[in-house]
């Protein structure tokens, strides 16, 4: 283990603080518990310990070797040999957002060129440094709006087909919070029209939070109802799948105040959940009610370009006792990871990555409608994710894909009792016809074994 | 540091002009120099609102430091000055004119009489160098 004092550095500190020896200084721990034994198998060698992980991670089933349906919020999209090696390069891989952050410029710039890639696609004019992940994101949204109307509108509507795991952490955030009303009816899930939001507005309204394209898949125009969020004097926020938005018409066009999402589908593998990346965009004029960090462009005083942290609206180091915001990192790393994904991609790859998920979920959806038993929403509008009703009980099914190498859908009954039977299939780029094929071929025998 | 003579001051160095039952309120020369330059003014009362002496008013942030201005006497909000919002340099350059910060229609004349003076926020200055 490499500890950087030295012994008479420890003795000089020590003095200073007037204690003669280190245990001393840890007396006020009960004597029992300041060096408990801890039964430890014997050390490792590196060999040893290397072989023991590898054997570990065996266990599990990667998408590598499964054939991936499985979306909800993780995408199993292809990753440009490009976006690792780049990130693996030490002057990024280790590199902690300082603070004294204008002192590496490299992290600066790659997050600057982050957020205008971000501010481009979500059609926004501001982005900030990124957040921890999706779910974070939009409960940044809230908590910005909360600032905004200065706690004077305290009533949060949350579409019932945002993401499950983001409405928890919108609870989490909120909760801290006194007097918040959280709107949710998760009975209304199936809906499309977002009518039924509209009726909960009032001028207590501080937000209305919707997905698009939403839990479910579906993509929804919501260019006349961020209309009537507006009339009523609220604010609006679009958490966004950005692969989607290669194809979709950004959420500026609805007059989105938030846009935000998860950003894993940019570069970022799935890897049991993370980490990920939130991003974070919003109008010029919401600007000092965001959390986080922007990075700037700006010239030094011989007149070289150079990036600067521009604004931190919320966080303590100016505001101090007064922040209202203490998440002061970001993922610096992932969002390198998505800058690079976005730069290799272009506008026009963006677009046929999207295009390509698009069909070959048209392709999937249109097959499993063929087999006797199994039901597609027609009247749904979806993107690459959507909902099949079964005619055996999902989990059933979902065993006998991966016994077979395919890894199912998400089982919606465990998310919303009103959907049993019910699973999500999500298809990306990577899915091949032969994928799609196979897929269809198993549901269909998966049925008739049961 | 200038402390104009007809004005009163607060202890968190707010000064108050009364016109009539209108109080101007803003933060003075001293107050401006000790944050540097300003570059955020937030309103945390709208117009309409009624104030208790001590209530936040206003937010202001600096390149160093955020701070509050506390309204010097109770009433009600009458006008913010909404050009601070994009021009909030103003509160260095002219804090006691064009950066005014809130007129109060005040309810109670004896919290404007209680101020320190001119010349006693001078003093009171001087004594925390």
């Amino acid at each position: 283990m490499f500890i950087p004092h030295t012994d008479s550095e420890r003795q000089e500190m020590l003095k200073c603080i007037g204690k003669d020896s280190l245990e001393s200084l840890f007396s006020d721990i009960p004597e029992k518990y300041r060096f408990p034994k801890l039964d430890l198998p014997p050390a490792l060698s590196e060999m040893e310990a290397l072989q023991e992980l590898t054997e570990l991670a065996s266990a599990n089933n990667s998408c590598d070797e499964l054939i991936c349906f499985l979306g909800a919020g993780s995408y199993n999209h292809y990753i440009p040999a490009a976006v690792d090696m780049l990130l693996r390069r030490g002057d990024f891989f280790t590199a902690y957002t300082p603070y004294q952050p204008e002192i590496s410029q490299g992290t600066l710039q790659a997050v600057f060129e982050f957020q205008s890639l971000i501010a481009n696609l979500t059609g926004m004019e501001v982005s900030n440094a990124s957040h921890y992940d999706g779910a974070t994101a939009c409960a940044e949204a809230c908590l910005s709006a909360y600032h905004h109307f200065r706690g004077k509108r305290n009533k949060f509507i949350i579409s019932p087909s945002l993401h499950p795991h983001y409405c928890d952490t919108i609870r989490t955030y909120l909760g801290a919070l006194d007097g918040i009303q959280i709107m949710d009816k998760s009975e209304s899930i199936q809906q499309v029209n977002p009518q039924f939001l509209a009726e909960q507005i009032d001028e207590n309204t501080a937000l209305v939070i919707v997905q698009y394209p939403d839990f479910l898949g579906r993509v929804v125009d919501f260019t006349s109802f961020g209309k009537t969020v507006h009339e009523a004097g609220s604010l609006f926020a679009v958490a966004v799948n950005p692969i989607a938005l290669g194809l979709l018409k950004p959420p500026s066009e609805f007059d989105a105040d938030f846009v935000v999402g998860e950003g894993q589908p940019l570069g970022i593998p799935m890897s049991f959940g993370g980490p990920y990346l939130g991003f974070f965009a919003t109008k010029s004029e919401l600007i000092r009610k965001i959390s986080g960090r922007i990075v700037g462009e700006t010239v030094d005083g011989k007149g070289n370009r150079g990036y600067v942290l521009t604004l931190t609206a919320r966080e303590q180091h100016i505001r101090r006792e007064k922040a209202t915001s203490n998440i002061c990192t970001n993922q610096g790393l992932m969002a390198l990871a998505a800058t690079i994904y976005m730069s290799l991609l272009g506008k026009s790859g963006l677009r046929k990555v999207a295009e390509l998920c698009y069909q070959k979920a048209h392709y999937a959806s249109e097959q499993i409608a063929k087999i006797s038993g199994f039901k597609i929403r027609k009247e749904w509008i979806f993107f690459n994710e959507f909902v099949v009703e079964c005619p055996e009980n999902p989990k059933t099914i979902n065993d006998f894909l991966l016994h077979e190498g395919v890894l199912g859908g998400l089982d919606l009954g465990d998310y919303y009792p009103e959907m049993k039977n019910c699973i999500l299939f999500a298809v990306t780029e990577k899915n091949t016809k032969e994928d799609i094929d196979i897929l269809t071929e198993l549901l269909e025998e998966a049925v008739a074994n049961g | 540091m200038k402390t104009p003579e007809n004005l009163k001051y607060g202890k968190t160095d707010e000064w108050v002009r009364l016109d009539g039952n209108i109080a101007i309120i803003g933060i003075s020369d001293y107050a401006q120099d000790q944050l540097s330059d300003i570059v955020y003014v937030e309103f945390n009362k709208d117009v309409g609102e009624v104030v208790k002496k001590g209530d936040i008013l206003s937010t202001i942030e600096s390149v160093k430091a955020a701070g509050d201005v506390v309204s010097p006497v109770s009433g009600k909000v009458k006008e913010v000055n909404e050009i601070l919002s994009t021009k909030p340099e103003l509160l260095n350059d002219d804090p006691y004119e064009q950066g005014w910060i809130c007129k109060v229609e005040i309810s109670n004349s004896v919290e404007y009489e209680a101020l320190m003076t001119a010349k006693e926020y001078e003093s009171y200055c001087s004594e925390r160098h």
